[in-house]
């Protein structure tokens, strides 16, 4: 493996280097394959595997075949320290994400992505000291490593804490004059050290300082942005630890990294673009807030909340014929989504066709909804998206909504002066009847009165979606 | 304007490759049905650990004669990638499975 075979630019290379370097190429067509099956639904596990044995290959053959400039290879205590890192690593997120429930997912990604952030900040921090302070372009991608994977980790810590309940929002009109001023403390600083013509060792503290910054930017950037806006800034940091990984993969000339890390920045973004279409906001406005609990729109609701009893409810549902269920977040919390499987079953046997109707942004996560009905064996073919179920709303007997709030809400059409105005909703209001399962008679994470709640033709039933469905089922049964 | 051409040539490979990287990245996901949006994240977020190949280099040429800091930070970020690595693609795949299982 270490026979010299060549020379490329002057320097001489090894079969060893030519098989890294193709193995890395194979990586590479892994890892685009594999995105380019995850998205369809019939190759997406496929496609991760391919993924995931890109990775494989790639971290196997840097282990057995990388050298550094002096053309040494990794000595064998090294090479056992980091097999045994990897076995660490590796039972560690295995157990996390064998043992997660579905609807912790979210915060799962979050955190997981929180690691990836770390590592790449790591790695930036401990290869500037080594770096070559005349290539500014190298300084560059050290610096922009550290910046983008330490917003990336700390940012994720917060969505991740948010997510689980454990941190609560900040809001503060100022913090986005903090924010823009801590960011443009960031950036002068890296300037400062890219230009300062110091020597690394020089700029010991300062390297620190910027480690810290970043951190702290992205702890204050994610802090004000509400939870429902969660799986819009999961997206964006994913698509930052990607760039954080290309800004490594540069530091060592590495293709496959530079390569994987571009690939998943372009994908989070574009994702991202396409979260925030689906609820017809910009990016932007998502950053800075604008689900501000204060911003209440003209609506002023109308009439009063009308309970609806189990026994009216259950004979309201089985003598219809067709039921379109609305489920949301709610429903994930509640953990409702085999109750409601059961309802579903229960209500085919009697005839009754019941289909869902998915909102892209229900939920914490886009297609959050899809994976905990999936997971409740709901077949693909009942879950319907939003734009497809809304001309049919007119024909439904009855609009079942579970735990969703937000994306039911007139007032996107009806209010020009609503914060969500202009959001694409399902049309439940449209239904014949309605009926909505709510904890209590709170409001939705928009912090704004649904009038849906308030319609004539809605009844509410109130208790845990769970609980509720449960009650329902046993009503049905007694018919 | 000179400067930034000779910049441009200095870096033209690298720039090549984030230019058709970004453009494979959005092609590959424009079309994605919403359904897939969290798995696809989900996989997406485990790629982006493949900076763990940086942090292999890194403490693989790392002096292992004595503790430092680049030995215990190296070696914490070999196991935060893996974490990344790992824990991404098991989460992944538990998501999918759920998909294939309601397909018979």
């Amino acid at each position: 493996m270490d026979k010299i075979i060549g020379t490329s630019g002057a320097l001489p290379f090894t079969t060893g280097d030519a098989i890294l370097e193709l193995s890395y190429l194979l990586a590479a067509l892994l890892f685009v394959y594999g995105l380019k099956l995850l998205s369809h639904p019939e190759t997406a596990r496929k496609g991760n595997f391919y993924a995931a044995g890109g990775m494989v290959l790639a971290m196997a053959t840097t282990l057995l075949l990388h050298k550094n400039n002096l053309h040494e290879s990794i000595p064998l205590t090294n090479a056992i320290i980091i097999v045994i890192s990897i076995a660490v690593g590796t039972v560690i997120g295995w157990i996390m994400a064998r043992r997660v429930k579905m609807t912790a997912m979210p915060q799962m990604v979050s955190f997981f992505n929180a690691t990836g952030g770390a590592a790449s900040a790591l790695v930036a921090l401990l290869e500037f000291p080594k770096a070559n302070m005349g290539n500014t372009g190298s300084v560059l991608v050290t610096l922009l490593g550290l910046i983008i994977g330490s917003i990336a980790f700390s940012g994720s810590m917060i969505a991740y804490g948010k997510l689980d309940g454990k941190v609560g929002d900040i809001r503060s009109k100022n913090m986005k004059y903090v924010n823009m001023l801590l960011l443009a403390v960031t950036v002068a600083l890296m300037l400062f050290m890219m230009f300062s013509g110091h020597a690394p060792e020089e700029l010991n503290w300062h390297i620190y300082l910027l480690f810290g910054l970043s951190l702290l930017y992205g702890v204050l950037f994610v802090m004000p942005i509400g939870g429902a806006d969660m799986p819009v800034v999961i997206s964006l940091l994913n698509s930052f630890t990607g760039i954080a990984a290309a800004m490594a993969g540069f530091i060592y000339n590495n293709e496959a990294m530079i390569l994987g890390g571009i690939l998943v920045g372009a994908a989070g973004s574009i994702l991202t673009v396409l979260m925030c279409k689906a609820m017809n906001r910009s990016l932007l406005n998502v950053i800075v807030g604008a689900f501000g609990g204060s911003a209440s729109g003209e609506t002023q609701a109308e009439g009063t909340m009308k309970e609806i009893t189990l026994s009216d409810a259950s004979i309201l549902l089985a003598y219809s014929q067709n039921v379109v269920i609305i489920p949301g977040y709610g429903m994930a919390v509640a953990q409702a989504q085999h109750a409601c499987r059961e309802l579903d079953k229960l209500l085919e046997s009697r005839g009754v066709t019941v289909r869902y109707a998915i909102h892209p942004v229900a939920g914490r996560m886009p297609g959050h909804m899809n994976v905990l009905l999936a997971e409740a064996d709901v077949p693909y073919n009942k879950l319907i998206e939003m734009d497809d179920i809304n001309p049919d709303m007119p024909n439904t007997d009855v609009a079942v909504v579970i735990g969703a709030n937000d994306v039911v809400n007139p007032a996107a059409i009806n209010d020009p002066g609503s914060p969500i105005a202009g959001m694409p909703i399902i049309h439940a209001h449209e239904a014949r009847n309605i009926i909505v399962m709510k904890r209590g008679r709170g409001k939705g994470y928009a912090g704004i009165e649904n009038t849906l709640f308030f319609d004539s033709k809605t009844r509410l039933l109130f208790g845990n979606a769970k609980d509720s469905l449960h009650n329902l089922i046993n009503e049905i049964k007694n018919l | 304007m000179e400067q930034i051409l000779i910049y441009f040539y200095t870096y033209k490979e690298a720039i090549f490759i984030i230019a058709l990287s970004v453009f494979l990245g959005i092609e590959v996901i424009s079309h994605v049905p919403s359904v897939l949006h969290t798995p696809l994240m989900s996989g997406a977020n485990a790629i982006s650990g493949v900076i763990i190949v940086g942090g292999i280099i890194l403490v693989g040429h790392a002096n292992t004669g004595r503790i430092s800091e680049e030995l215990i930070l190296g070696i914490l970020a070999v196991i935060l990638g893996t974490l990344n690595v790992a824990g991404g693609f098991v989460v992944t795949d538990r998501m999918l499975e759920m998909f294939k299982k309601k397909k018979k």
